[in-house]
């Protein structure tokens, strides 16, 4: 969103920000210090002190810090307590086609299999570490990214045996693991095992409603479809509002005889502990223009989030639009990468502006890649390796896993695996979280290891 | 597992851990009803645990008491708006061995109206309960004639009615405003099911109508055979659009219809019931469909097409034939794993935990011996222990609603539900994708402060003006409580949770410290009591 629009609160509230968020940026992390006289935070609806108490309350109960005064926070402790890593996993929800996104159109059996759906060599940005391959020109954005070093690629990413059901093959990702029916996901399990007590926004989803990949067995997560506010309307008014609220967290405390009890009571307990948290967080400002749709909005959001100092740790978003593309997949799939990549490269440049850019790792994947011989409906059926990409300043950006070529495809006809998505996660857990992938991944002691952060 | 059939079992080693314990293959009887009021036997397969002895107890047992003439609610001929008719003369409740045996009294009734409806509207349960298990469920099942709306319909937010297949949402509107005013709740409900079932949406069909049509034809067809169901499904236009059955043809097969059929339709992923190959030859199957489309009409004139169907020769579950689209659709139903998948698919939408090997078994018996009808199935679900005595579950964003409407009495008269149940994660005709909504994770923070504002526009009517109207000055908590319980049509509330609205109210009242707060905090304090009581377990829960 357009820093123009997000000012319509205060009219001066802009220029404030500015000086705040590039003060952040000079300073390296999150807000910069508290002096006398300073504005409140733009565009936060907070008063400065409301907001770092909040936040301090939040980075304690997540950190473990402990009897640190409130005035330590005011002078800049809570950043530090915050400054942990990010992880905010996008999905493309419905099998991208891996072979547009990064087209082997300098492979010889390209032609042959996609006559309607092909790109034309040249017409995108050709990737660099792989000459048969080529950017689709809708991905131009994180080509950008990649040329900086900042995206590591998997151009072939998957498992063996693969599955080409949508809900088999998504639950494998979301759980980390090639088993059915798990109920908590490979991100959840690392909340459950690092994570706070009281704390739902240390796994969020920016969507309608919480992914598999966050769902934990005991530690609060959340889920919240807009970043603009979390609030509980009804027509209750303070004093009465505060005892209401008061009742309905303590109706989520009392015990729970069945699984759906539990639900419910979950769900209203972390509901009312959001709406504290979330309370007046609502306004926000960037440092740098964001395209104007609702993913990049979230972005946006997200990234004034980690700025306040707000205690995430995981963050899933699903990518615009849908990639189930067995029908007219040209134009779709086009508009939706455009609109995926062009908000993700926003979102870097946001954090590079504010300074926070060395504490965000963004990952991107899907379910499965496509068949690699189109269909007869200008689209292509489910196929089985697919692509994957983890973003971020401190990305390796070294591809992992060669494209294995379409010469030689799989029993289903489907492009083969050279990396598996196992190794993705451990990598992410021990390099990027800091977290031994062991207690997490069934089996990690198998997978490799691709390196995906800088030394 | 998901490793498919084909797949060498070496992969899977803990596969070895998990082999099916050792059973005894049997045969059992039991009375099940004839439909015609009377009884008559019927063999199910029995797998025991321990070797059975030698000449043991099989059934049927003394057979039970006959039945008076089956209750046929005829309300068929009723004009619209009339009340409801006489209830019949009620029908001896003799239940078959395996149902519920307990009592059958108004919390009975009101769990049968949630799981198999709506839910109540006020004196419905109590109404119901008069009928005996068989005679509620059988009012359930065997509706006559086409279904009556009571009551006031539907409004935009202008007043004006709906037009639900050309204004966004609707669709939406119009859909819940059947489950608030039907008068034959489970044929609404079997329709949500099989939309979740046969998950279609909106997003990939060019007509709303279209839409509305294939829930029509789910309503036509609910208690039915579940073949022709599922044939008239596979050639719906909006169907054949969502699943691109009408691209799919000779030249160039598109497997998406061939794949869905097996894994979410019929037969169910990770069971070993089909291969990647399958899936290939079913396509093939499905082709010929197809559709012309103009910009005025979208995609219109569906048909087959002979000359687009590959007339070769096709193997599926191996077995070979020159098959076609409604080959391939009798082909899954025929499929051995079929049945199973059948009973506990649809038995998961009405019990959250799967049933018993035995219960699961006898259903399959049901199933197939009826010809694969799902009347008989559904009634052998609605009078199952289970569904009584078992759990409870979470109501879908659009049940919860409907039943609050209706427990309210109030009618559509808002197109804030559209966003609201978007939020709450159901807008009608568009499910998330093919697989339907998920039942096990309706709640979260998103979806629950959508619930919560679900509750609170519903409240609209009948919430008290805190600042606009006189409200008492001296009411107790016990009688805010008992108020704010009756506006919400008496649900019975757990006792802990009643405990706790007490508390509330006790707690504000202590809050009243100036004269002029005495009304306008209690007018708040019934706006709390009534919000909580919406957002509670007690009403989310069915």
């Amino acid at each position: 969103m357009s820093p123009q629009r997000q000012s319509h609160s205060c009219c001066d509230g802009y220029t404030r920000s500015q000086l705040l968020r590039s003060a952040a940026a000079e300073a390296g992390k999150g807000l910069p210090a508290i002096e006398p006289g300073m504005p409140e935070p733009a565009g936060t609806g907070l008063s400065r002190r409301k907001f770092l108490s909040r936040s301090a309350g939040l980075a304690l109960a997540v950190y473990g810090a402990s009897k640190i005064p409130l005035s330590a926070f005011e002078t800049g402790i809570a950043q530090a307590a915050s400054a942990d890593k990010v992880l905010v996993s996008v999905f493309f929800d419905g099998g991208i086609d891996s072979l547009n996104v990064l087209a082997p159109v300098n492979d010889s059996r390209y032609q042959q299999l996609r006559p309607n759906l092909k790109l034309a060599p040249g017409a995108g940005t050709a990737f660099s570490e792989d000459p048969s391959l080529q950017w689709h020109p809708a991905a131009a954005s994180l080509a950008t990214l990649h040329g900086e070093g900042k995206v590591s690629a998997f151009p072939a990413i998957g498992y063996d045996h693969p599955d080409q059901s949508h809900f088999t093959s998504r639950h494998y990702y979301e759980i980390g693991e090639l088993q059915v029916g798990y109920r908590t996901g490979w991100l959840g399990r690392y909340i459950d095992a690092v994570g706070d007590s009281e704390n739902p926004l240390q796994g969020l989803s920016l969507d309608g409603s919480l992914s598999p990949m966050i769902a934990t067995a005991e530690k609060p997560v959340a889920a919240i479809d807009s970043v603009d506010g979390y609030d509980l309307w009804s027509r209750v008014d303070n004093p009465i509002q505060g005892e209401m609220f008061n009742s309905f967290a303590r109706l989520g405390a009392l015990p729970a005889d069945s699984p759906a009890m539990s639900q419910v009571r979950r769900a209203a307990a972390q509901t009312d502990k959001l709406r504290q948290d979330l309370d007046g967080v609502g306004e926000f400002s960037s440092p740098v223009t964001y395209p104007n749709t609702r993913f990049a909005h979230k972005l946006a959001g997200l990234a004034a989030y980690i700025a306040f100092g707000l205690p995430m740790r995981v963050v899933t978003i699903r990518a615009p639009g849908g990639y189930d593309t067995h029908a007219d997949q040209a134009g779709d799939l086009e508009d939706n990468l455009r609109e995926t990549c062009e908000g993700i490269l926003a979102f870097q440049r946001d954090l590079e502006a504010r300074g926070l850019a060395d504490r965000v790792m963004v990952e991107m994947w899907s379910e499965f890649g496509r068949r690699p011989e189109e269909n007869g409906s200008l689209g292509t059926d489910h196929g089985a390796a697919g692509c994957a990409f983890v973003i971020g300043s401190q990305a390796k950006g070294e591809m992992v896993g060669e494209f294995p070529g379409l010469a030689k495809l799989d029993e289903d006809n489907n492009l083969r695996a050279t990396s598996d998505f196992r190794g993705m996660y451990c990598s992410l857990l021990e390099q990027w979280l800091g977290f031994d992938a062991e207690a997490i991944i069934p089996g990690a002691a198998d997978f490799a290891r691709p390196v995906l952060v800088k030394p | 597992m998901a490793i498919p059939q084909e797949k060498p079992v070496a992969a899977r080693p803990k596969d070895r851990r998990r082999r099916r314990p050792r059973a005894w293959q049997d045969k059992h009887f039991r009375w099940i009803p004839d439909g015609q009021g009377d009884w008559k036997v019927e063999g199910y397969p029995v797998r025991h645990r321990h070797k059975p002895k030698k000449g043991h107890f099989r059934g049927p047992g003394p057979k039970p008491a006959r039945q008076a003439a089956t209750a046929a609610p005829t309300s068929a001929a009723a004009p619209a708006g009339s009340p409801p008719p006489a209830p019949p003369a009620p029908i001896p409740d003799v239940r078959p061995p395996t149902a519920y045996q307990g009592n059958f009294g108004t919390a009975e009734a009101v769990r049968l109206l949630e799981r198999a409806g709506f839910g109540p509207s006020p004196g419905q349960a109590e109404q119901l309960a008069t009928l005996g298990l068989i005679g509620a469920v059988q009012s359930l099942t065997r509706p006559t004639g086409p279904a009556q709306l009571n009551g006031p319909g539907p409004r935009d937010d202008e007043g004006r009615p709906l037009a639900p297949a050309d204004a966004w949402g609707h669709d939406h509107l119009w859909w819940l405003d059947r489950m608030v005013r039907t008068n034959q709740p489970l044929v609404e409900r079997m329709a949500l099911i099989l939309h979740d079932w046969f998950a279609t949406s909106n997003g990939n069909v060019s007509k709303t109508q279209q839409m509305i049509d294939q829930s029509n034809l789910f309503r036509s067809r609910c208690f039915g055979s579940f073949l022709d169901l599922f044939k008239a499904v596979t050639v719906d236009p909006a169907m054949l659009q969502w699943l691109n059955g009408n691209e799919n043809n000779k030249w160039a097969p598109n497997e998406n219809y061939g794949r869905e059929m097996m894994e979410l339709f019929s037969l169910g992923a990770d069971r070993g019931a089909y291969t990647e190959d399958d899936i290939r030859e079913a396509a093939r199957a499905l082709t010929g469909w197809r559709n012309d489309w103009s910009s005025e009409l979208g995609a219109h004139n569906f048909r087959f097409d002979s000359k687009r169907h590959d007339t070769g020769s096709k193997t599926v579950f191996g077995k070979s034939g020159t098959w076609g689209w409604e080959d391939a659709c009798r082909l899954c139903v025929e499929h051995p794993l079929h049945p199973s998948f059948f009973v506990e698919k649809l038995w998961s939408y009405f019990v959250p935990e799967p049933p018993s090997d035995s219960t699961r078994d006898q259903l399959v018996a049901t199933y197939v011996s009826s010809g694969w009808q799902i009347r008989p199935v559904l009634e052998s679900i609605l009078i199952s222990p289970e569904l009584f005595e078992g759990p409870p579950m979470v109501k879908p964003p659009v049940v919860h609603l409907a039943s609050m409407l209706r427990a309210l009495g109030r009618p559509i008269d808002t197109e804030a539900w559209i966003y609201i149940c978007d939020q709450a994660g159901q807008q009608l005709f568009w499910p998330p994708n093919v697989s339907g909504w998920d039942d096990d994770r309706w709640l979260d923070t998103s979806t629950m402060r959508a619930r919560w504002l679900m509750v609170t526009y519903a409240l609209e009517e009948i919430a008290p003006d805190t600042w606009n109207e006189p409200y008492s000055t001296t009411e107790t908590p016990e009688e805010a409580v008992a108020k704010a319980i009756a506006s919400w049509g008496s649900p019975a509330l757990r006792d802990e949770h009643r405990a706790e609205l007490i508390d509330l109210a006790t707690r504000s009242e202590k809050l009243i410290v100036a004269n002029w707060q005495k009304g306008p905090y209690r007018a708040m304090r019934q706006n709390a009591l009534l919000q909580l009581i919406g957002v509670s377990p007690d009403l989310i829960l069915q």
